[in-house]
């Protein structure tokens, strides 16, 4: 199952590594989400420092569900999915490979956005290891949750506004999560951000497993 | 619908109608306790009447999303081995996310209200409203993917998988007031804990709850009706619209 999981993901990186999209199109405008949460701070420095850790995670999620959206489009645009039942690919190994897929290109979008807020909220990381620990847990828990929801919306004729809608309140533990946690590592709030980084990794382990159980019924067609 | 339906277009029978007599009874009486005989809180004055349909609502809200869920998940593993696919099922979890909604929505209405009297503000970013807000709004997305135009059976599978998912944000809702100790007071009855309220307001807050419940399954039985008249307009009309063409065909022959 690993195995097919690592084809799936290679395919979608491969599939990434051409068309740059992440690099070329999502990235920019998350650093320019950065830049415009400035202008509705009104450029004050506190209010920014403070809110940097929230500020990430919400570029973070604008970015991300469109490179969620841009993951299952390049599947449905060409029927893809029935080739993938025709195939000996499980569900379980796809919806692993994707979210591995999601998982790489987020982390390529958050190595855009770490040195962002550094710089243009003036932020001083004060504790690495926790910062890093709750990106990666966060995004974990962020792709296998949009690589569900994705496949719950792909195919249909609505699916840019009904995946955002599906996806927020979903996520929004995970932005909270984040939020503090990235507060505690840019040492504005001294809170537990270690249990909120557990917390993240606990969300990424549950719907893991649903996304296990029931990624097939979600590729059944009539 | 009348004519293509024939006589299953009614959503009432005499069982539902009587359950109706019954539902309406027990919310003219839930008003005469909750309104006249429960006394005003020493806290909150008068406020505390709006917890008789507060708490009440948000337990239905519960128990409505508990039965979506189930419904899904047998959706998902007997549609094969049904002669209808299952769609008993799939009508049954929407009609409770439905009424699960309506009764969602009636929670954060009235707590709403009772904050602007007890707290001084309509809103608070405490965690229990922002969570109930977001499982709201997750319903709703959940009724939105019901209602896409896309095949019954692929749709009725996403929605079931969406139920399930969804579902693991109601014990988030309902227990994070322990979670996180907020503004919020704590639950005013639960499992196991001795509860916060006594007397005439703990009777009568037991009361509407039962109260409630008996609007919330007429509501749900008739919603269940509703969801299957408009499958059974939709096939019919699916048919006649396959006999027209076939005739054209045969008179062009």
């Amino acid at each position: 199952m690993l195995r097919e999981a690592l084809l799936v993901a290679r395919k979608d990186l491969r599939v990434e590594w051409r068309s740059k999209v992440t690099l070329g199109h999502v990235a920019p405008l998350a650093l320019l989400i950065l830049v415009v949460f400035a202008f509705a701070f009104d450029a004050n420095a506190r209010l920014l420092e403070l809110g940097a850790g929230g500020l990430y995670w919400v570029a973070v999620l604008f970015g991300g569900t469109l490179l969620i959206q841009r993951a299952f489009d390049v599947e449905t645009e060409d029927g893809n999915f029935d080739a993938f039942r025709m195939s000996a690919i499980g569900a379980p190994s796809l919806f692993l490979g994707k979210s591995l897929g999601i998982f790489l290109q987020v982390v390529l979008l958050e190595m855009v956005l770490v040195p962002g807020i550094a710089l243009l909220y003036n932020v001083r990381i004060e504790n690495w290891v926790l910062l890093l620990s709750a990106a990666v847990g966060g995004t974990l828990a962020f792709s296998v949750c949009g690589v569900l929801w994705g496949a719950m919306a792909a195919g249909l004729r609505v699916r840019a506004t009904l995946l955002p809608l599906l996806l927020v309140p979903v996520l929004a533990p995970v932005l909270l999560a984040g939020s503090r946690a990235f507060e505690t590592a840019l040492g504005v709030r001294a809170e537990a951000g270690w249990t909120w980084t557990s917390l993240m990794f606990v969300i990424a382990a549950v719907h893991t497993a649903i996304g296990l159980g029931t990624f097939g019924f979600l590729l059944e067609e009539g | 619908m009348t004519q293509v339906l024939g006589n299953k277009h009614m959503t009432a029978t005499p069982a539902t109608r009587v359950l109706g007599v019954v539902a309406l009874v027990a919310v003219l009486l839930m008003a005469l306790l909750g309104l006249v005989v429960s006394p005003a809180d020493v806290v909150q004055g008068q406020a505390v009447r709006m917890l008789y349909l507060h708490v009440p609502s948000i337990w239905i809200a519960y128990g409505a999303f508990v039965v979506t869920s189930l419904s899904s998940a047998l959706f998902l593993v007997r549609s094969s081995r049904r002669p209808d696919g299952g769609r008993h099922y799939d009508r049954l979890a929407g009609s409770a996310a439905e009424v699960g909604v309506v009764f969602t929505g009636i929670t954060l209405a009235t707590g709403m209200l009772w904050g602007r009297v007890t707290w001084g503000t309509y809103w608070q970013w405490d965690a229990r409203l922002t969570t109930t807000v977001l499982l709201f709004v997750t319903y709703l997305g959940y009724l939105a993917l019901r209602r896409l135009p896309a095949d019954p059976r692929t749709r009725g599978r996403r929605a079931a998988v969406m139920a399930l998912i969804s579902f693991v944000n109601v014990p988030i809702v309902h227990f994070s007031v322990d979670w996180w100790r907020t503004l919020h007071q704590k639950a005013s009855l639960s499992v196991g804990r001795r509860p916060e309220i006594t007397g005439e307001m703990y009777w009568t807050l037991l009361y509407s709850t039962l109260a409630v419940t008996i609007v919330a399954i007429w509501l749900i039985v008739h919603r269940y009706r509703v969801i299957r008249l408009e499958e059974m307009r939709d096939e019919e009309a699916l048919e006649a619209l396959i006999a027209s063409r076939l005739k054209e065909d045969d008179v062009q022959a």
